[in-house]
């Protein structure tokens, strides 16, 4: 009897969920909420207006073909790049105006979040889905095949990720986020000095998309291994294939890490171990070890397809076969390998002994030798060729002259002594900002101009991404540059006021760069728009509008939902180049039916039941959590059940869409 | 990057250094790709243009030997200067021209970082102070870090690279200051909401203004700092004024970094003592009690725990 009266039906249904964690005493929240609720209202009353319901489910959430989850990992990323870049300019605005008597218009408790809060949406809920979403469209593509190796698991990876970047947001309006820093660090983000729902938000939030991530590797991973077509041999794949495996095979090993780190935080925080405590023996240390041994491959897993991208970007509008193709490829293999050799230098200033500092300080190095490496195979695939200054193109080198002098302040920070200065520093902030802007982004960037016409059959306008591209590299420059100069005269990152008045135009120099920047995301929304509507003018019949060197452009754009009406024969890693040269004659009768897989929700439900149970567990609501759990469950058991999952296009249907496809080029070479 | 101490001098002339060295590779590289770019546009109909040309063993040997004999340099320069100017290692010079004399011996001073501000312990001297330290000129100071609560880090740029301040853990810092003067520190490590306000001033002064500036913080209003005024001044506070102690318990700094400045908590020097031999077995798991000020009446969170002293030590 006593077990039931101590049992609180509202304790546990509602957990400490309560109207106190709507933040309604803070205005710029509440305008945020209020402008979210009236889009979003339009955006769901449009949807209805056009009756575009039944397709929007029936095409896109519950597909699994891996271009149009590619297309929504792309859309998720640039729409969490809105709010991570409104994280941004708060903070740049905060930095330029609290100095001396002036606090700001940011409390700690507010800006501590905002920091934190960009930086994990940054790298988990932007970088990561672009770089997925591009390698999910364009690698089945790259190698001749139909589809991923597990399509289901792909949409449910995706609603994983999705579902995840929706924990982070609701944070926003339903309790808090973490204060802590995007890594979270212990004894910080322990019970004792976090005892609110913010850590929490950051762990179940990180869980669930991270099992995403781990599946799409996993995914992408079979998928380059085992269905390439033939005579596709390992050294014949187009090099973003290669940087895709590399990068797979690097979240294959990395993300288990993340998950167990974040799990032995949330043990301390849920049940009272103590492993990153301060007492009974726990040492937040291993917490630092183990974040930066997934933290540091994570940083790869970023570039490695860009490097990828801007291979294939130099290659194609350079009109010239890649320079060093295997060279490239084993540049690639021996910075997989070497970012598990580094993460020590994260923390140089934690008190290791001088041999260890020096030893990951020289294994940082030498990674900087195969990417100068890559750097000058781009230069020599330029020399002697006919380079086409289309936007990729522009990309591409200004990610050339951006990212030396990101990698070259990298390497500077692997000297321990120097790092001892500059650690933690805005220095520090300047290089990874410009090894992640420079690099990453730039390549995203290039990547979607560049696939853009594969995926919807119109190239993007060229004047307003050519403004984009503008505003983006000069607000760089703009906000990096004073930062790279603060951090050397020894001013620390996450500062929410300061004291000394000379600082201050520094700052107030970078928050310019930040509306520049701001005008290059705008300029990019405008460059979509403009481009829908100019669609017709910019259509792509031939679905090789750059001339293109693999495989992806030997199909139509967009291509059919099976790709490739017949699986073809490589010859060359060039193979689309290789199949233009000999006179390739695609063929137009002869076709079979085409065996696909088939659309499922059990993705999405089982995602969606999987952040109820991360949202009850924030909450502490138990009964939910129990409930959202085994619901989770019963959904994957059901799913196993499922014996409906392929189906064949039907002969006529194939010959439907190739003849059209012939009647179209037909056409363009009249 | 304006030092005053000899060790920040040579860490401002490692990271010149480095650049360019670094820069010998950096500025053709960014050159050629400018002039490649211009050179081999597609306009430009003069220009050589070999579509299949993708291959040429020397320039690969070339473009991978470059960066890797930048490497090789900078890579043994890494090796020195980490051990030369580890923290760890006593200073072996007061500046580049002059040695440490015999007879000198490092001023000793414990450090520990409190939410949000700075604990100076001189141990030669019995005194401490709050957000404020000095040091003689030209003397060596060995500094020796921990925190109570979360990680920090200690940083005075002007006098030498920082090094992080960590619960249960000490680390140390050897450092000589060479100019007189007023200089920043802070903690350079994110620690929660006070932490932009974590700054304190570094005085460089010469012996006798060092000597007066001990007898003026001995005279100190807020007098002895035994263990229970230092319970009282760990509570979390924000941009603290300059406190100066007059006095300060002999075993404080130890009792903070083995975290038993609370006498029924079991210092971590004796804990690990007793499971070097081998632990108290299952007896071990009863010493344990519930940590008092920590009450999660709105969360479900279970108690935290901590190992209980065996017996009190009364000095």
């Amino acid at each position: 009897m006593t077990m039931l009266q101590n049992l609180d039906l509202t304790k546990l249904v509602f957990g400490r969920l309560s109207w106190e964690a709507i933040p309604l005493h803070e205005p710029i929240l509440l305008a945020t909420f209020a402008a979210v609720v009236l889009g979003g209202i339009a955006v769901l009353g449009a949807l209805t207006y056009f009756k575009v319901w039944g397709t929007l489910w029936r095409d896109w959430i519950t597909s699994i073909d891996h271009k149009k989850i590619g297309i929504m990992y792309i859309v998720l990323g640039l729409v969490m790049l809105l709010r991570g870049f409104a994280d941004a300019i708060m903070m740049r605005a905060q930095q330029a105006f609290a100095f001396g008597d002036n606090a700001g218009f940011l409390p700690p408790h507010h800006y501590d979040q905002i920091f934190t809060a960009h930086g994990v949406i940054m790298i988990f809920f932007v970088a990561m889905p672009l770089v997925t979403g591009l390698m999910n469209f364009v690698v089945p593509l790259q190698i001749g095949a139909r589809d991923v190796a597990f399509p289901f698991l792909n949409n449910f990876s995706f609603w994983m990720t999705t579902f995840g970047a929706g924990l982070v947001m609701a944070s926003l309006f339903v309790g808090e986020f973490a204060k802590t820093g995007w890594l979270a660090y212990p004894p910080l983000s322990g019970i004792l000095f976090s005892p609110d729902v913010g850590v929490d938000y950051y762990i179940w939030s990180l869980q669930i998309a991270g099992v995403g991530t781990l599946l799409s590797g996993v995914n992408l991973l079979a998928t380059i291994v085992k269905m390439r077509a033939p005579g596709m041999t390992m050294m014949k794949m187009p090099v973003f294939t290669w940087t895709a495996l590399c990068t797979n095979v690097l979240i294959v090993a990395a993300f288990p890490v993340l998950t167990a780190v974040l799990a032995l935080l949330s043990l301390d925080r849920y049940v009272g171990t103590n492993f990153f405590t301060n007492d009974l023996g726990g040492n937040a240390m291993m917490y630092v070890n183990l974040i930066w041994i997934w933290g540091h491959p994570e940083v790869y897993i970023l570039i490695l397809p860009a490097f990828g991208i801007f291979s294939e970007v130099v290659s194609t509008f350079s009109g010239k076969r890649l320079f060093g193709y295997a060279s490239m490829v084993y540049a690639t293999v021996v910075i997989t390998i070497l970012s598990y050799l580094v993460w020590l230098h994260h923390f140089f200033t934690m008190g290791s002994g001088a041999s260890v500092n020096s030893f990951f300080g020289i294994t940082t190095m030498i990674i900087s030798i195969p990417t100068g490496a890559k750097i000058f195979n781009w230069l020599f695939t330029m020399y002697r060729g006919r380079i086409r200054f289309e936007l990729p193109m522009m990309w591409t080198i200004g990610f050339m002259i951006t990212f030396v002098i990101g990698g070259m302040t990298g390497v500077l920070l692997a000297v321990p002594p120097a790092d001892f200065v500059l650690h933690n520093s805005l220095f520090l902030i300047a290089h990874f900002h410009n090894v992640i802007i420079g690099g990453v982004l730039f390549g995203m960037l290039a990547g979607i101009t560049y696939w853009f016409p594969k995926a919807f059959g119109y190239k993007l306008d060229p004047f307003w991404g050519k403004c984009s591209f503008w505003f983006w590299i000069v607000g760089f420059w703009f906000a990096f540059m004073p930062l790279y100069i603060l951090g050397l005269m020894g001013v620390t990152r996450r500062m929410s006021h300061f004291q000394d008045m000379s600082l201050q135009i520094w700052f107030q120099v970078a928050a310019f760069g930040a509306v520049l920047i701001a005008l290059g995301i705008a300029s990019f929304i405008i460059q979509l728009v403009v481009s829908y509507i100019r669609r017709e003018s910019l259509r792509d019949t031939t679905g090789d509008p750059w001339n293109g060197r693999t495989l992806e452009w030997s199909t139509s754009s967009p291509p059919p939902a099976y790709n490739f009406a017949f699986t073809p024969r490589i010859h060359d890693n060039d193979a689309w180049t290789d199949m233009k040269k000999r006179g390739y004659a695609r063929p137009v009768d002869g076709f079979t039916p085409i065996h696909m897989p088939k659309n499922t929700a059990a993705g999405f439900i089982i995602a969606a039941l999987a952040a109820v149970c991360g949202f009850a567990l924030i909450w502490q609501m138990w009964l939910v959590a129990g409930v959202g759990f085994f619901s989770m469950l019963a959904a994957v058991i059901i799913h196993t059940f499922n014996y409906k999952r392929d189906y064949h296009i039907p002969a006529e249907e194939v010959v439907r869409t190739e003849d059209a496809r012939t009647r179209l080029l037909a056409a363009a070479h009249v | 990057m304006n030092p005053s101490g000899d060790i920040a001098n040579q860490q401002g002339r490692l990271i010149v250094v480095s650049t360019v060295l670094m820069l010998i590779i950096i500025i053709p590289v960014i050159a050629l790709t400018v002039f490649f770019a211009w050179r081999y546009r597609q306009s430009n109909k003069e220009a050589t243009y070999s579509p299949d040309w993708d291959h040429s063993t020397q320039l690969e040997l070339a473009i991978w030997a470059a960066p890797l004999l930048i490497i090789i340099a900078l890579g043994a320069i890494t090796w020195i200067s980490t051990h030369t100017l580890d923290p760890y290692r006593p200073l072996s010079r007061l500046d580049a021209e002059r040695t440490i004399p015999a007879e000198a011996k490092p001023l000793v001073v414990e450090v520990v970082a409190l939410d949000w501000k700075w604990l100076f312990i001189y141990p030669e001297q019995g005194f401490a102070t709050v957000n404020e330290m000095a040091a003689p000129v030209d003397r060596p100071i060995t500094f020796k870090i921990t925190a109570t609560s979360v990680m920090n880090s200690f940083f005075i740029p002007a006098l030498a690279g920082q090094i992080y301040a960590m619960p249960g853990m000490e680390t140390k810092l050897h450092a000589v200051i060479n100019k007189p003067g007023e200089f920043e520190g802070f903690s350079a490590n994110y620690s929660g909401a006070g932490f932009s306000g974590m700054r304190f001033k570094f005085h460089g002064l010469s012996n006798d203004g060092f000597d007066e500036w001990v007898k003026k913080a001995k005279a100190g209003k807020d007098g002895e700092l035994s263990r229970e005024t230092y319970v009282k001044l760990e509570a979390p506070s924000e941009r603290d004024p300059v406190r100066h102690y007059a006095s300060v318990a002999p075993d404080l700094y130890d009792a903070i970094l083995n975290r038993c400045v609370d006498r029924n908590k079991m210092c971590m020097k004796q804990m690990m003592a007793i499971d070097a031999q081998g632990g108290l077995g299952k007896p071990g798991a009863f010493n344990v009690a519930t940590l008092q000020n920590w009450q999660p009446d709105t969360l479900h969170s279970p108690a935290r725990k901590y190992v209980t002293a065996m017996c009190t030590t009364e000095e």
